[in-house]
């Protein structure tokens, strides 16, 4: 019996290593493994209904790394379930959307409704197929499905949005969670904390005294109507976390006995403005 | 059909196997009932850890029904087409002719004709094979259990492995704190909890966890390195490249010149003298030799002092830096995290590294090494671990069929004296005579690094037949294009190679034997547990999982497991109830090997062996020991060490060092090598041969980094598992073909007039290796970073030695120059190349 729920898997970008583990998992549940009624197999090439996004950020020597996994969104306003002719496509009681593998065949605009490029075309069977959140396993009474029983770090959580108790929900009370690109404005239950935004980082060095860190210098960053403040680390390194794109800042750099130094700043990308050199007075 | 589940172990995890048909249709992390699982829970402050109720297992391991199936099989027995042992054998043509199948019974009456051809012409010493490391797992069918068995009643030439991924520790820092019985790793045992209750900052020096793992123990400590984010554990990373655990932990992220680490280590060293920022007391107690370092530090016997700034002229780390870094170090309760066992890492495989390894243990020392929180330690390993129920593994004498367990009624023992090594095996069969010092793996005793061989030993034969088992070592050995050359020559009159895949050096030989994967035949293991000289390895997992590996599928095409094979070879040469041990079925030692351990203790037969699988939980009560705390405070060893030969003696309090101490001037090394400039008696800063002061840099100033992979192992799984060809770290599609990543900085890449996937070529005098390039700062200036790994060797014309290679053996560039003169450990890191765009 299906429950009554609104699954989801809250993705904590900030504990996903990039290890694969569900990438791969995904895979060798779906290939070639027909699991009616949710899902016929999938072909051994060009279908990842658990893709990986690899995201780098600055540059050397300050660069980043994240990774953004990425399944089927199970959209609550789902434009694959819009584009379906005959129901192809419906929701579940507890959330899960579901390409019907029988109705939906020969139906490739199902493809293209997703703004998310999470369905794929299966050539040799004429068939839209994703992400069922492995609703043969919950079906069966698995806990989880089987990309999140292969995450080694808890980057996946599987539960219930709608139950006060699970850990999805304390999670999303929690931190600060969001939807990747809510723009699309189609409602996904897949849930994201840590998305990576830009960045501006750089090093903080005293003109006369090149052989000691600038430590705990004041460095503020103002724009967007916003103004931010930090103090450089023990190596006189600073960064600004979480900024937006396409947006002038200026970056002020100032400390007792030194002269004030400025630096206007756009962020088309993540930025290392390498080393700020502080004059003495 | 209805689907079968089934039990069984990778060398990265437990699985559950699930069958249809004769054919594994998906695989799971080991399904275990929930009932079996009893997690324990570390308290840090306001933190409390609990263990999760599941493994984690390597990535590749999920893709392991690919493997298992992979069009890359060996199907049937084979015959190089040129081939005739009656006429011309035409090594020559090894690596280049084609094959043609034979049946079973042609190639087991061809391979025990030669094997018995020259054991009776020159004797067993002309025979010599060489296995791979964990291309399967399981203890009945692996190389220390049915290959060596074998080889054993033959009396051949055993091959010494060297230990390739913590050269510098077992060459170097043995010499510094002992731990020869660990060949160099610290001991691990409850290091998890030190961490987590006391450590205030990290520093990952030529590290990266996150992809070389616990060795076999999968992902399990990813969540372990998570929890200590979570505790807010201040991270360092001293690497040249920007490696995955970097990526993922944060934290400072420093990038020194290859082959300078002891550089930056003795700056290191500098500051806490100069600065007084050291542990006095314990350098006093638990140490000697110190005033001798220290003069060398402070330039009082060369006339250099090791200065920050001298340290930042070599490495390109300001010396401010260094100095911050310093500081910290010693105001903060600080781990060593020196490689992924503790030792281990890139920075101990290059020139001279048994100095930087030394030195890593030498500045712990001066922090007070093994007091709270100031622990050498890897992440890796060291979980609350149950050590009183014993079960042999693999390399345990208790574990080996071929030696010394109870298991068997009959031990074959060889009584051939001969000894060949890994690194110089080609210059061996190509252009011997040959000597070294060293045993290979001196697990026994200081000594055995001082003993010396050659080869041919006296009264002994050259190699005249081969026999390759499990695995390729053209992508992991160095200038490995001699492996080529050595398999051309005629001097070696007869070569087999049985393995599940084809590899690498499949193709050199003159006959192959499909083998079949552990998955096909029963066996059984622990999870995560080498033995031998890594005692309690398991403890990188957070459980002790014993796994029954049942056969889940018969052996796929014709290929029969490695126990069969050889019993059928040993029924030709008349040693069959030797090799069978009266008649054994691989489930009959299987058998054997459960009685012999504890597990009746805990579990019967018929429910370990239907179950698959059985959990050792920690007691309750369970009293943590952590590594190292009994000699920082002066105690006895508490630690469940079982190879500590002083454990429990009056010496319990002892180090495994002759003076029992830290030795800053090494006693083993004075009494045996005081002469020795390349491994001098007290860590010195020695230049590489082949860096950034060699003439050779003139003509190739990069520097070829060549890690451990991270989406595979060793060299398996790349090539016989296709889906990860789909991951950009692991290779690149270009034009149809699966290149291997090269990654080079944007400011090298852009004056070279290379594109980020663009194929270049990779080169220097020694070869060519064709890959892909990415080009990112994750990379120092001036290094290359490549995975040193690649299973495909690709030669654009095959069978010639020196064509170039696109499959991604970055290995036919490196340098086969041993560490130093009398440490014969490899050196893939102190490589110098070019590199340009490839247009054909």
């Amino acid at each position: 019996m299906i429950k009554i729920a609104r699954y989801t898997i809250f993705i904590d970008v900030n504990k996903c290593t990039g290890c694969y583990n569900c990438f791969l998992a995904c895979r060798d549940e779906f290939y070639d493994n027909d699991y009616p009624p949710y899902s016929e197999g999938h072909p051994l090439k060009d279908h990842y209904w658990m893709q990986i996004k690899q995201i780098e950020r600055g540059e050397y020597p300050k660069p980043k790394l994240d990774y953004i996994p990425l399944p089927c969104m199970h959209c609550q306003e789902a434009p694959c379930i819009e584009m379906a002719k005959e129901g192809a496509v419906y929701r579940r009681e507890d959330g899960i959307v579901i390409i019907d593998p029988v109705k939906a065949r020969g139906q490739r605009q199902i493809v293209n409704s997703c703004p998310y490029r999470v369905i794929f075309w299966n050539e040799e069977k004429q068939l839209p197929q994703k992400c069922t959140l492995c609703a043969h396993m919950l079906d069966q009474g698995e806990k989880e499905p089987k990309c999140v029983e292969a995450c080694p770090t808890g980057a996946l959580v599987f539960g219930d949005l709608d139950d006060p108790d699970s850990e999805v929900s304390r999670l999303v009370a929690e931190t600060k969670s969001e939807v990747l690109y809510p723009e699309f404005g189609t409602e996904p239950l897949i849930k994201y904390a840590g998305i990576p935004r830009y960045f501006i980082a750089g090093e903080v060095v005293f003109k006369d005294n090149q052989g000691e860190c600038a430590a705990g210098v004041k460095v503020s960053l103002a724009g967007n109507g916003v103004s931010m403040e930090t103090r450089s680390d023990i190596y006189g390194d600073f960064e600004f976390e979480g900024l937006g794109k396409k947006t002038r800042y200026i970056l002020t750099v100032e400390h007792e006995g030194y002269q004030p130094r400025q630096l206007e700043l756009f962020t088309h990308k993540s930025i290392n403005v390498g080393e700020v050199m502080l004059d003495p007075v | 059909m209805t689907e079968q589940v089934f039990t069984n172990c990778t060398n990265a995890g437990p699985v559950s196997v699930y069958v249809r048909d004769g054919k594994v249709v998906r695989i799971r992390p080991l399904v275990a009932e929930e009932k079996d699982l009893k997690p324990w829970t570390i308290e840090a402050g306001e933190h409390k850890f609990t263990a999760p109720k599941k493994f984690a297992v390597a990535p590749y391991v999920h893709a392991e029904r690919r493997r298992i199936h992979s069009d890359e099989r060996i199907k049937y027995p084979m015959k190089r087409v040129d081939f005739n042992p009656e006429g011309e054998r035409n090594p020559q043509n090894r690596g280049k002719s084609g094959y043609v199948r034979i049946s079973w019974e042609e190639a087991l009456d061809l391979v025990a004709g030669e094997l018995k051809r020259v054991k009776e012409s020159y004797g067993g010493s002309a025979i010599s094979g060489l296995t791979s490391s964990h291309h399967n797992w399981g203890i009945v069918g692996y190389k220390h259990g049915s290959f060596m068995r074998f080889m054993n009643l033959l009396d051949f030439t055993p091959v010494l492995d060297n230990p390739d991924s913590w050269e510098g520790w077992h060459w170097g820092a043995t010499h510094t704190y002992g731990f020869y019985w660990r060949l160099g790793m610290p001991e691990p045992y409850d290091m998890l909890q030190d961490a987590l209750k006391n450590a205030e900052m990290i520093v990952l020096w030529s590290n990266d966890p996150d992809s070389t793992r616990g060795t076999y123990t999968g992902q399990e400590s990813a969540l372990w390195r998570e929890w200590l984010k979570k505790k807010g554990v201040k991270t360092v990373f001293i690497d040249p490249f920007y490696n995955f655990t970097a990526a993922v932990m944060g934290g400072k992220w420093i990038a020194p010149r290859i082959g300078t680490d002891t550089c930056l280590a003795m700056a290191i060293a500098y500051v806490w003298i100069t600065e007084g920022r050291y542990d006095r007391e314990y350098i006093e107690n638990r140490t000697i030799g110190f005033d001798e370092f220290k003069k060398y530090i402070l330039g009082e016997i060369d006339g250099q002092p090791k200065t920050p700034e001298w340290a930042e002229e070599e490495s390109g780390v300001k010396a401010r830096v260094i100095r911050a870094l310093a500081r910290e170090w010693a105001e903060k309760r600080t781990i060593l995290s020196g490689g992924a066992r503790g030792g281990e890492g890139g920075a101990c495989r290059q020139a001279y590294a048994t100095e930087w390894a030394r030195m890593m243990v030498l500045l712990q020392a001066m922090q007070g090494l093994g007091k709270p929180g100031r622990s050498i330690w890897g992440t890796t390993m060291g979980a609350p671990s149950d050590t009183d129920y014993f079960f042999p593994a693999y390399a345990d004498p208790q574990g080996k069929i071929s030696s010394a367990t109870k298991a068997a009624n009959f031990i074959p023992v060889n009584k051939n004296r001969q000894r060949l090594y890994r690194l110089t095996l080609p210059d061996a069969i190509l252009d011997p005579p040959l000597s070294w010092h060293g045993a290979g793996f001196c697990g026994g005793s200081l000594e055995q690094q001082f003993e010396y061989f050659e080869y041919p030993a006296e009264g002994c034969s050259e190699i005249k037949l081969f026999y390759r088992y499990g695995g390729s070592f053209i992508g992991t050995m160095l200038d490995t294009s001699k492996w080529v050359k050595m398999y051309q020559s005629p001097k070696l009159e007869f070569v087999v190679n049985q393995d599940v895949w084809f590899n690498s050096e499949t193709r050199m030989a003159d006959v192959i034997l499909p083998a079949c994967s552990n998955f096909e035949r029963d066996d059984l293991a622990e999870w995560g547990a080498c033995g031998g000289y890594t005692g309690h390895a398991s403890s990188g997992s957070n459980y002790r999982v014993i796994v029954r590996q049942q056969k889940c599928i018969e052996p796929l095409w014709e290929s029969k497991s490695d126990y069969q094979i050889f019993a059928l070879l040993a029924e030709r040469l008349g040693l069959k109830d030797e090799f069978t041990d009266g008649g054994k079925s691989e489930l009959d030692w299987c058998r054997a090997f459960f009685e012999l351990s504890d597990l009746p203790k805990l579990v019967d037969w018929e429910t370990f062996n239907r179950k698959g699988y059985h959990v050792i939980n920690i007691k309750e009560g369970y009293k943590p020991t952590p590594g190292l705390r009994w000699f920082a405070e002066g105690r006895a060893c508490d630690t469940p060490d079982p190879s500590n030969p002083k454990r429990n003696t009056e010496k319990g309090h002892e180090l495994g060092t002759y003076s029992g101490k830290i030795e800053f001037v090494s006693e083993s090394l004075k009494k045996h090598f005081p002469e020795d400039w390349e491994r001098p008696i007290s860590p010195r800063y020695i230049p590489s041969w082949e860096g950034h002061h060699s003439d050779l840099f003139k003509k190739y100033p990069l520097q070829l980094l060549s890690p451990h992979p991270r989406f595979s192992f060793h060299t398996h799984y790349d090539k016989h598992t296709d889906w990860l060809n789909d991951i950009p770290v692991h290779r690149i599609k270009k034009d149809g073909y699966h290149w291997w990543p090269a990654r080079i900085n944007p400011r090298d890449a852009e004056v070279r007039g290379i594109n980020n996937g663009d194929i270049v070529r990779l080169y220097n005098d020694r070869g060519g290796v064709l890959c892909v390039a990415v080009v990112t700062g994750w990379v120092r200036p001036g290094i290359i970073h490549s995975y040193g790994s690649s299973a495909k060797y690709d030669p654009l014309i095959p069978g010639k030695p020196d064509s170039m290679d696109r499959g991604g053996c970055v290995n036919l560039l490196t340098s086969s120059r041993l560490l130093s003169r009398h440490a014969p450990g490899m050196t893939p890191n102190s490589c110098l190349i070019e590199i340009e765009k490839w247009e054909e």
